[in-house]
């Protein structure tokens, strides 16, 4: 075995690929071996989905310049369809399931368990849960996929790569919606692979991770290779440095507090479940915030944090809602989304692609949407009060882009979640509530989000961070919530917090549940 | 008509980026110039085929009278279609609004208390209004009851034919009071007099001044405009498309508006109905662009969910633009009734295909958030044009047919093609 593993199964030589207005990659080279977790790091935007496309077919030869060599012989993919019949497989950033159809049948969709075009059912079902078990998830293959998580979604991706013979596995950021849980499952099932024969492009922002699991790291900085490092030069340090260009002393900015009285209330909050009426997700909740306060939420995948948000903003999740908001003490209606906006609410999502961004529309009008009487007057809006503002913000985020023209659905995805943060910052709310503001976000956009967020607090504004990355909710906020199956089961200053104690809280919170 | 042009990335790749920003403007608004280009190629190959017929000023004049309700019926659709709805209905509505007229003015004897009902701008309006409503009522399910316009506008569609074969019973219904037919053979008043210009021939020709006063003012009005807008961005340090490019598509869109003033003016001058025309286009381009309104109809059709979540009332959206286009289908049906000058059952019927034809051939999205009024117009012109000018040359009805289909596939693959390559 000594010899195969440093047998190269893929080399990518000179890639360079570019599309109006953008060089995405230049020169790039990569070369992966045999049963190695190889990591791509990089920026946001510096082309690490783009070159996995060109890999995988998703950009067909001829699109850009540059050789893909896989298993000695060069290709020429056409289509996503010539690079699985090699055996490269990819999964993208955003999940690729069909929400209404089975686990067994989107495994097998497009790769049908089928003689002459009739499904043979019993057999898909058969080999579904073979594969299922394979990646350690124990669910009914009948299941729909919309009554699973995104942990078992993105198990059920993998395993529909595996049901095509799977030799070099691509995994652009896997982890960003998982749980801590979820993800070190995960991370362990590529470790499983790699020990069969398997090799795996791993994409991510969690640099921890990939400090854990990767043999080697290829960093890409502007659409450029910086290095590739082996297994005893990885250190997060090194990684980020090569990343960002610079060194990065802190990963959070320090912050004086200045807290004020309570600006934001709500009070005995329930809500049920917007398709079976007598499931109550959200159980008389209380919180308050407080003026220049950041409040986060920690809990778990499933908590029901996102819920609660998108129910207070606007009844957008649920229905049969109880409970009482105030603002300064006054009680208000946010009863319709633009309500809540107009009492100074706002909410960024955490899913950009459905409830964030007009994807076919560019950065400028997906900047003002929220907030377009900031940039009218009658109605009337003003192109260049309109122009500043878009810049501003992009400057403001630091948004990686050819200009404010640019299509949002043509931007990097961590690009993408900083116009979805632009626009929210642009509404001015007096409560801002971020559902994962750093999902998919570079460590150094990260430092650059945190400071946007401590800046908005010592104006005077009221933030609640819903975050799944514990240590992002110890650096940057003053007291914590913690919440479990849809209750407020504890609350604590962030000073005296620590992630054993968190889950302490909500071990012992689910002991008193069951 | 002022097409707003995106200014190119403000950053563009080092690389040959000087000599080559004229070509790539040219190439990111494409779908603006080459849909202008291929009607104006489209009129050139009629004229040449029909022996110089087409640009003739009757027949241009004809032209513009025999699509104008299209063109009208095609700006609402625009909005409806960039919400990510469809109408079918508005044929239907536009022939029972025709029937309506005709009943009120002519058909039904009111006793003379309610005499006043006939009057032509009494029943002028009292059309526009049951169209809105019918629009309104259209929309209220559409919106608050999310039944899917398809089927609303469709049974819509079925349910107005029916009214308007009850309500005539069976017969057409004509003609119309004068004042009436004004709204579609009419044209407008010369104020100043005709100019007589001796052009060598044998006749001079008589000029309409103030069809060519309107002409040049309105050509001024939009190059100052232009020009304002233009030196505002870049004052404020803004990228803005080439001066070669800019002072090319002045010259080019000016020299077309003055053109048609000409042939306009040598014949009978401006018709009444393209001055209605004209303000609704003007009015609908600063809707489109300008208006909050506008911008959330692109940001519902663009995604529906997102817009709501960013407090975009969506369902009153909705409910707003098929009201508006119930009105512009009342206007048509008006229109359209007042240029054959008689109601008859079947009118109308079809309508709504030409209408929706001529807005994706403009390069609206069957999926929403994407179309231009610009656009919409020109595409009805393309189809209208290619209309007439197959009737010129004597095609048979069933070969036009089967043209226009496909002219309106070509025309949305050559959209899909541009994207793809994008
Ligand atoms: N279809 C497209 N049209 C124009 N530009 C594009 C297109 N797709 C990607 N780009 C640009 O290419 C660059 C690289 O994007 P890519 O998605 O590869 O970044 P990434 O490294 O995956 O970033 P992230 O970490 O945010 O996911 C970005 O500047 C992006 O705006
Ligand atoms: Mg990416």
């Amino acid at each position: 075995m000594g010899l195969t593993m440093t047998e190269t199964i893929l080399e990518m030589r000179d890639i360079t690929k570019t599309f109006p207005g953008v060089k995405a990659l230049q020169n790039v080279n990569l070369d992966v071996r045999r049963a190695e977790i190889h990591a791509i790091v990089g920026e946001n935007g510096a082309g690490k989905s783009t070159l996995m496309k060109v890999l995988s077919g998703v950009y067909p030869h001829g699109s850009y310049d540059g050789q893909i060599v896989f298993e000695g012989a060069e290709c020429h993919f056409r289509s996503i369809r010539d690079s699985e019949h090699k055996g490269i497989v990819i999964i993208h950033q955003e999940l690729a399931l069909v929400p209404l159809l089975s686990i067994a049948e989107n495994i097998f969709l497009g790769n049908e368990r089928a003689t002459a075009g009739v499904v043979d059912w019993d057999e898909t079902r058969a080999a579904a849960a073979e594969v299922l078990k394979k990646v350690g998830l124990s669910e009914d293959p009948d299941t729909l996929i919309t009554n699973i998580g995104v942990g078992k979604q993105q198990l059920v991706e993998i395993a529909k790569a595996l049901s095509k013979q799977v030799k070099l596995l691509i995994l652009d950021e896997p982890t960003a919606s998982l749980s801590e849980k979820d993800s070190e499952a995960l991370l362990n099932l590529l470790l499983e692979f790699k020990s069969q024969g398997i090799s795996c492009i791993l994409i991510s922002h969690k640099l921890n991770e990939v400090s854990k699991v990767s043999d080697r790291i290829t960093v890409i900085r502007d659409g450029r290779t910086i290095e590739t490092m082996n297994k005893d030069q990885i250190s997060e340090d090194r990684i980020i440095t090569s990343m960002v260009g610079r060194s990065l002393e802190d990963r959070y900015p320090a912050r004086s507090p200045k807290i004020g009285e309570v600006v934001f209330e709500v009070k005995n909050w329930s809500v049920y479940h917007p398709q079976h009426r007598d499931r109550q997700v959200i159980k008389n909740i209380d919180i308050n915030i407080k003026k220049g306060e950041v409040v986060g939420i920690a809990g778990l995948m499933g908590s029901g944090r996102t819920e609660f948000a998108m129910s207070l903003f606007g009844r957008s999740y649920g229905q049969k809602i109880t409970g009482e908001v105030r603002l300064h003490g006054q009680p208000v209606d946010t009863s319709t989304v633009e309500k809540a906006v107009a009492t100074g609410i706002a909410y960024a999502t955490e899913d950009r692609k459905t409830y964030g961004l007009n994807l076919i529309d560019h950065i400028k009008h997906n900047t003002t949407i929220a907030n377009l009487v900031g940039v009218s007057r009658w109605g009337v809006i003003d192109d260049l009060r309109e122009m500043d503002v878009a810049n501003d913000y992009r400057k403001k985020t630091n948004i990686r882009s050819s200009s404010v023209y640019q299509t949002t659905g043509n931007l990097s995805g961590g690009n993408q979640q900083k116009v979805v943060l632009s626009k929210w910052l642009f509404a001015n709310p007096e409560l801002l509530i971020l559902d994962e503001p750093t999902r998919g976000i570079d460590v150094g956009a990260k430092y650059e989000i945190y400071t946007i967020i401590s800046q908005l607090a010592a104006q005077g504004k009221a933030i609640l961070v819903i975050s799944s990355e514990m240590p992002e909710l110890l650096g940057i906020t003053d007291r914590l919530y913690v919440m479990n199956e849809g209750r407020i089961v504890g609350e604590m200053p962030t000073m005296e917090a620590s992630q054993e104690k968190i889950m302490r809280t909500i071990v012992r919170a689910e002991g008193k549940a069951s | 008509m002022t097409t707003e042009t995106m200014p190119q990335g403000s950053t563009p790749p080092a690389s040959g980026a000087a000599k080559s920003s004229i070509w790539s403007a040219l190439q990111a608004n494409i779908r603006d110039y080459g849909l202008l280009l291929v009607l104006i190629l489209i009129m050139v190959f009629f004229q040449f085929v029909t022996n110089g017929v087409l640009f003739k000023p009757l027949n241009l004049t004809n032209i513009i009278l025999q699509n104008s309700y299209i063109i009208v019926m095609a700006l609402g659709m625009l909005l409806v279609i960039v919400a990510g709805h469809i109408d079918l209905s508005v044929g239907s509505v536009s022939g029972f609004i025709g029937a309506l007229a005709a009943m009120l003015m002519i058909g039904w004897n009111f006793p003379p208390e309610l005499a006043f009902l006939a009057n032509p701008i009494v029943a002028g309006i009292i059309c526009l209004a049951v169209g809105t409503l019918v629009g309104f009522a259209q929309g209220y399910l559409i919106a608050y009851y999310r039944i899917p316009s398809f089927i609303v506008t469709l049974a819509g569609m079925l349910i107005f034919k029916g009214l308007s074969l009850a309500i005539l019973a069976g017969k057409s219904v004509g003609p119309f009071p004068p004042e009436f037919q004004l709204l579609s053979a009419g044209f407008i008043p010369d104020l100043f007099g005709p100019i007589s210009l001796p052009l060598g021939g044998a006749q001079p020709v008589n000029l309409h001044t103030t069809t060519l006063v309107i002409g040049v003012v309105a050509v001024l009005t939009m190059i100052l405009m232009a020009a304002r807008s233009r030196s505002r961005r870049s004052a404020r340090g803004y990228e803005t498309e080439p001066v070669g490019l800019f002072v090319a598509k002045n010259i080019v869109i000016g020299g077309l508006i003055l053109f048609f003033t000409y042939m306009l003016a040598s014949y009978k001058g401006l018709p009444n109905v393209l001055v209605v025309m004209g303000v609704l286009i003007g009015v609908f381009v600063f809707l489109t662009k300008r208006l909050t309104f506008g911008r959330r109809i692109y940001a519902m059709g663009g995604n529906l969910k997102a817009a709501a979540l960013s407090g975009i009332k969506t369902e009153r959206l909705t409910f707003y633009i098929f009201g508006i286009m119930g009105a512009l289908a009342a206007l048509a049906g008006m229109i359209y009734a007042a240029r054959l000058n008689s109601a008859t059952p079947k009118a109308g019927q079809g309508l709504e295909l030409d209408v929706i034809a001529a807005v994706f051939i403009g390069g609206a999205s069957a999926l929403g958030g994407v179309g231009q009024v610009a656009g919409a117009v020109i595409g009805a012109f393309i189809m209208g044009v290619m209309n007439n000018g197959m009737s010129i040359m004597g095609i048979n009805i069933d070969l036009q047919q089967m043209i226009k289909g496909v002219v309106l596939l070509a025309a949305v693959f050559f959209d899909l093609y541009n994207k793809n390559k994008a």
